[in-house]
């Protein structure tokens, strides 16, 4: 089978939004591939959402195209068999109960009635099935959100930020989830705002901030080139013991406080030749700098709202993302 | 930026062993694909429509409205002496149904507006990415609704109205009477209601639509009222003559005036002004986004 055959794919090229001046999605050009699940990541305002939406049909793009399967979204007859998504939360009339709202969404696409019952067995609301969604909590909500999503039993399926405002279990729940869609073959394309969520369950990343394209790489390859790491070494030998690993071909430098870094170093090889030349350590432990740091360090520039660490600015304002926010324009 | 503490790779192993370069063949899924129509947006509208209260409220409250009303000026005419000197009965349903004719505005509007608000029509557009379709069904299974009711509670009160008043004096309604008074208010009603359905899908906005169409109903009126001026006569006169509650009245044969839309104009002129509503709301739900 030749990859342009294989079902699943969603394709962005050059996509762009502008709202007015404001320049929400940049000239965005990326794919995402079935069988593995693909991490969407960027910081609060980064366009996340709004490229989701256009992939959806909802925003038409200001230039650039998006096509699944090859096809716009619009020309999908039953959209809901080839892509699920999970919106923001609670995207229902409180007033219908959940098996009515999924009945609804399984009747406009021509689903039988029994996938209603199925998928709410799925994500464990079969025994809230008849109750108003009105009084659903958040985990409930999304677990509603997640069966709609589920509902055509499709080959793509997006989540946005689907673990936000969930208890520690509801998340292990929603990971196992997305891993074994993409297991069974399925493309699984995830937003998240946290790097430490998308290293646990993204295989591929793709990373904007700004509207723009940071990133479009393997998690291995991102964390490879990006997360630094060294030995941790302190000792009150210090000029002795550098002396010792330059000698040895260590590079190592010196960051205040009596503490040397080895880039790259092994922490055995280390205390191998400290205990050769007779030198005391008080510390030697390997050390990796955390992706969130790496993420973080790549969409600096493209941060819309910093927290200012300083007393001289004043303080941004409160620009604080809630959940679904950006799917709830006015 | 604090002290790289947080190991997180060392948390990550297990996606690791997952192929990285030959992608499998994708997922085949059980279910049959078909090729939708029409038929399934309805039978989606029929289901929102009908498993929500406030469907069940508006709808219970308009034939409270209609027939209660209707019951009441049945009682208070055939009490009063010269009852109805010659005149059909079926007139007295007028009341209730123009009070009752802001339920089904209501119903219109929130059948689409009321998506908006809960972030439904996203989630409708989603499964149906064709928006004309979406509209559509709506308007179809709204009209459907609004007329079946309106005809329903509409007969009741009329067939109540001659029976309470047939030896009073009162003439009996010929066909077209009946036809007007039963069938052509149902559709005029209805044809109310669609208008308030394509005003809410183009305000989008429960509220601000409801008083919109309210407005629409009471304004003429009103503004009539005001215009002592003889200069203004003219307006004054169209303006009675095409606000909403006369061209009701007209259904019954007892417009306030001689002159203005007589027979079905009424449905006629709800007809173009619902077709002109739905055009734009057409146009705006393609160019927008949701």
């Amino acid at each position: 089978m030749s990859r342009s055959s294989v079902a699943g794919m969603i394709e962005l090229e050059g996509l762009t939004k502008r709202y007015g001046e404001k320049v929400a999605v940049n000239n965005l050009s990326f794919t995402v591939r079935p069988g593995i699940v693909t991490g969407f990541l960027g910081p609060n305002g980064a366009g996340k959402s709004t490229t989701m939406r256009m992939i959806l049909g909802l925003d038409h793009p200001t230039a650039g195209d998006v096509r699944i399967d090859g096809k716009h979204y619009h020309q999908l007859k039953d959209p809901l068999t080839y892509i699920g998504a999970l919106l923001e939360a609670k995207a229902w009339h409180g007033g219908r109960s959940a098996y009515n709202h999924l009945l609804c969404l399984a009747q406009s696409n021509g689903i039988p009635r029994r996938r209603v019952g199925e998928v709410l067995e799925t994500v464990g609301l079969t025994a809230v099935a008849k109750k108003k969604t009105k009084g659903f909590s958040m985990g409930m909500g999304q677990r509603l959100g997640i069966a709609a999503a589920l509902l055509g039993d499709p080959r793509i399926l997006m989540f946005d930020e689907p673990v936000n405002g969930l208890d520690p279990e509801g998340i292990h729940w929603i990971r196992t989830l997305m891993k074994s869609l993409a297991a069974q073959g399925r493309t699984v394309f995830v937003s998240s705002h946290l790097m430490s969520e998308m290293a646990l369950t993204a295989e591929h990343l793709v990373v904007i901030g700004q509207g723009r394209l940071l990133a479009d790489t393997s998690m291995a390859d991102f964390i490879a080139r990006n997360s630094r790491s060294y030995v941790r070494v302190r000792s009150p030998h210090r000029e002795r013991l550098l002396d010792v690993l330059h000698q040895a071909g260590v590079v190592a430098v010196e960051s205040g406080e009596g503490v040397l870094e080895v880039d790259g170093g092994k922490a055995e090889h280390v205390g191998e030749l400290a205990a050769q030349h007779g030198l005391t350590l008080h510390e030697l432990s390997p050390q990796q700098a955390s992706l969130e740091e790496a993420f973080m360090r790549l969409t600096a520039e493209s941060v819309e709202y910093h927290a200012h660490s300083g007393t001289s600015a004043a303080p941004p304002p409160p620009q604080q993302q809630q959940w679904g926010d950006g799917w709830k324009r006015g | 930026m604090s002290s790289p503490q947080s190991q997180m790779p060392q948390a990550a192993p297990t996606w690791q062993a997952a192929p990285g370069t030959s992608f499998p063949s994708g997922y085949t899924s059980p279910i049959p694909v078909v090729r939708t129509h029409l038929g399934n947006a309805i039978a989606s509208e029929w289901t929102k429509i009908k498993s929500v209260r406030s469907t069940m409220w508006t709808l219970g409250v308009f034939v409270l409205l209609v027939i209660g009303i209707g019951t009441l000026t049945g009682v208070v005419v055939a009490e009063s002496d010269p009852a109805l000197d010659g005149e059909s009965p079926l007139g007295l349903g007028f009341f209730g149904l123009l009070l009752g004719s802001m339920c089904i505005i209501t119903l219109g509007v929130l059948t689409t507006a009321s998506e908006y608000g809960t972030g439904m029509i996203r989630t409708t557009m989603v499964a149906c990415p064709s928006r004309g379709r979406v509209l559509a069904a709506k308007g179809v299974v709204f009209f459907l609704v609004a007329f079946v009711v309106t005809l329903v509670s509409a007969c009741l009160v009329a067939f109540l109205h001659v029976a309470m008043l047939e030896g009073d004096g009162a003439k009996s309604p010929t066909g077209g009477e009946w036809l007007k008074g039963t069938v052509g208010i149902a559709a005029y009603v209805a044809l109310l209601g669609l208008l308030s359905l394509a005003v809410g899908s183009i305000i989008r906005h429960s509220a601000g639509a409801i008083t919109i169409m309210i407005g629409a109903v009471l304004a003429p009126l009103v503004i009539a009222l005001f215009m002592f001026s003889e200069s203004l006569q003219g307006v004054r006169d169209a303006l009675f003559e095409y606000s909403i509650p006369n061209q009701l009245s007209v259904f019954y044969s007892n417009s306030l005036s001689q002159s203005g839309p007589s027979g079905w104009d009424p449905l006629w002129i709800m007809l173009g002004a619902t077709a002109v509503a739905f055009a734009a709301a057409f146009a705006l739900l393609e160019k927008r986004d949701v």
